[in-house]
């Protein structure tokens, strides 16, 4: 990504993710809930970035795997670092909005307890990368796609059992229900997206930069 | 692979230590979860997977040991065998281990839990050997992967259980659908057949990655 | 390689045809004992004493959203910045070495 579209995407998420509580705190209140119901708007799109970030590392850690391609690697290590990021988002804003909506700060029901399992994943991830000493990139690299098979199950996993989370068909049917919602919503997630992007630009080109640097010292001890 | 096999199954001190190890994890579970002589409600299916688990961590860690000390892995690597059935001779190994153990394990929670259905169910054995199989999978991959890592022992546990928790939720909430007092067999079915969609996804996901991650 | 891949088939084929009976086997069992969840869970059945006022949370959440992004974006930058100088440095020694060796 050069110089001048990485400047002009952080410029437009910024003011994006800036801008989304004025929208957010005029969009209509949720019959039942009422107020705490917003959270939702940081809630879902943290989710959604958090699986597009699992994605992103474990399709690039496949290709690091089967083609060699060190660049794939640290785009995956930046998705994955991403992945934890938007993950702590989605479990911190998940358990404020249930101790209001349940009663209960946390509940042991399989959406909260795959999507706890993912980020454990993830954190491993992280774990091995830093603690794993030479040769752990095809390791990790390994972790992020069984991170990635673990996706379809948690995602499922609140369709396929009864469970007192909001299933994920409510989001689609919002666009006909609730228009006054689906606005501040997809403005939610487009930011949420955009910042993702950036954010993963930047890390890696740290990744990028950290290379180089262990690079010009391995040349310069040569010399 | 078959060699690998026989001098698995020569060398009982994997067998005695996983055994002595599993047999211990029972017990030290049986102290914590029997209350005034009676054991928690539903205490048994927790304790039978989590030995299982914790058995099978210990029996994966050495598995690839004795490559590493005699430098045979390279040996092993150039042979001309297929890297496929390296793994699968390993993986059959952990299996086979595991069931052993499983088999004292069982008969031991069965006794100490009153839970004499352990024994008696088949569909207990089903998800006994469907959460080995992707626990082995997953477990020697892992192995084979970390035995050229610095901090091998530490690094396999964080690895592989969040990665091989949804089997072992899957196997405890089936074990206990049929430990109850009207054993709930659709349920039990369900999460065997959940553990079944794990085991073929993880199974293809390590045969396909053992042979990139093995070449150096 | 052969082998490999003729497993690897096998098993890929195996989880298309089971997979779908697995999830169809999961549908069947739970809808019937009570409908998916599809709306949101009403709060008027907690005791009065156990509702807490939704403004502090909500406020909460959002700051605690706000604050994560901005320090994460701001731990990239000073990694970023750190290593960029590093590598400043290792070129201009570099730069230095070249002419005297």
């Amino acid at each position: 990504m050069n110089q001048r579209t990485f400047a002009g995407l952080s410029i437009v998420g910024l003011v994006m993710f800036a801008a989304a509580p004025l929208w957010i705190a005029r969009a209509p209140y949720e019959s039942t809930m009422g107020l705490i119901q917003k959270i939702f708007y940081f809630h879902v799109p943290g989710w959604i970035v958090m699986f597009l970030a699992v994605f992103v590392a474990g399709i690039a850690s496949a290709i690091h795997l089967f083609r060699q391609k060190p660049a794939a690697d640290r785009l995956a290590h930046a998705a994955a670092e991403l992945a934890v990021i938007f993950g702590i988002i989605g479990l911190v804003t998940g358990p404020l909005w249930a101790r209001k909506a349940w009663g209960v700060w946390w509940q042991w029901e399989p959406r909260l307890t795959m999507s706890i399992i993912l980020e454990l994943i993830m954190c491993a991830y992280l774990l091995l990368r830093r603690y794993g000493g030479p040769g752990s990139d095809k390791l990790a690299a390994t972790l992020a796609i069984f991170a990635m098979a673990n996706v379809p199950f948690v995602y499922y996993s609140v369709n396929i059992w009864r469970t007192i989370h909001p299933a994920t068909s409510v989001v689609p049917q919002l666009a006909v229900s609730a228009p006054g919602m689906f606005g501040p919503f997809v403005w939610c997630s487009v930011a949420f997206l955009v910042l993702f992007t950036v954010m993963l630009a930047a890390r890696t080109r740290l990744e990028a930069q950290r290379a180089e640097v262990e690079r010009l010292h391995l040349a310069l001890e040569e010399q | 692979m078959r060699k690998d096999l026989r001098v698995e199954s020569r060398s009982w001190e994997m067998v005695s230590t996983t055994l002595f190890f599993a047999v211990s994890c029972v017990l030290v579970f049986s102290f914590a979860f029997v209350r005034g002589g009676q054991p928690v409600d539903g205490a048994a299916a927790g304790i039978l997977w989590i030995a299982v688990a914790f058995s099978g961590t210990l029996a994966l860690g050495p598995t690839f040991d004795r490559e590493r000390h005699h430098d045979a892995l390279r040996g092993l690597l150039l042979a001309p065998v297929e890297r496929s059935a390296i793994f699968l001779g390993k993986f059959m190994g952990v299996v086979l281990l595991m069931t052993a153990v499983e088999l004292v394990v069982a008969v031991l929670v069965a006794l100490l839990f009153q839970a004499p259905q352990i024994t008696q169910n088949p569909w207990i054995a089903v998800l006994l050997m469907l959460g080995n199989v992707g626990f082995a999978a997953v477990g020697t991959l892992f192995a084979a992967m970390l035995v050229r890592t610095r901090s091998r022992s530490v690094l396999l546990p964080i690895l592989l259980y969040p990665i091989t928790l949804p089997a072992l939720i899957a196997g405890v909430m089936g074990t206990a659908a049929l430990l109850q007092a009207e054993p709930n067999l659709d349920l039990a079915r369900m999460w065997a057949a959940l553990l079944l969609c794990f085991d073929v996804v993880f199974t293809t996901l390590a045969l396909w990655t053992f042979e990139p991650v093995m070449t150096e | 390689m052969n082998a490999v891949m003729r497993v690897g088939t096998i098993v890929i084929l195996a989880l298309a045809i089971l997979a779908p009976a697995a999830a169809a086997a999961g549908w069947a069992h739970v809808d019937q004992p009570q409908p998916p969840q599809e709306e949101f869970i009403p709060i008027d059945e907690l005791p009065p004493g156990d509702q807490m006022p939704a403004a502090p949370l909500l406020i909460a959440a959002y700051a605690i959203v706000w604050l994560v992004v901005f320090g994460y974006l701001w731990t990239i930058w000073r990694r970023l910045s750190s290593v960029e100088q590093d590598l400043g440095e290792l070129s201009r020694r570099a730069g230095d070495g070249d002419p005297e060796a």
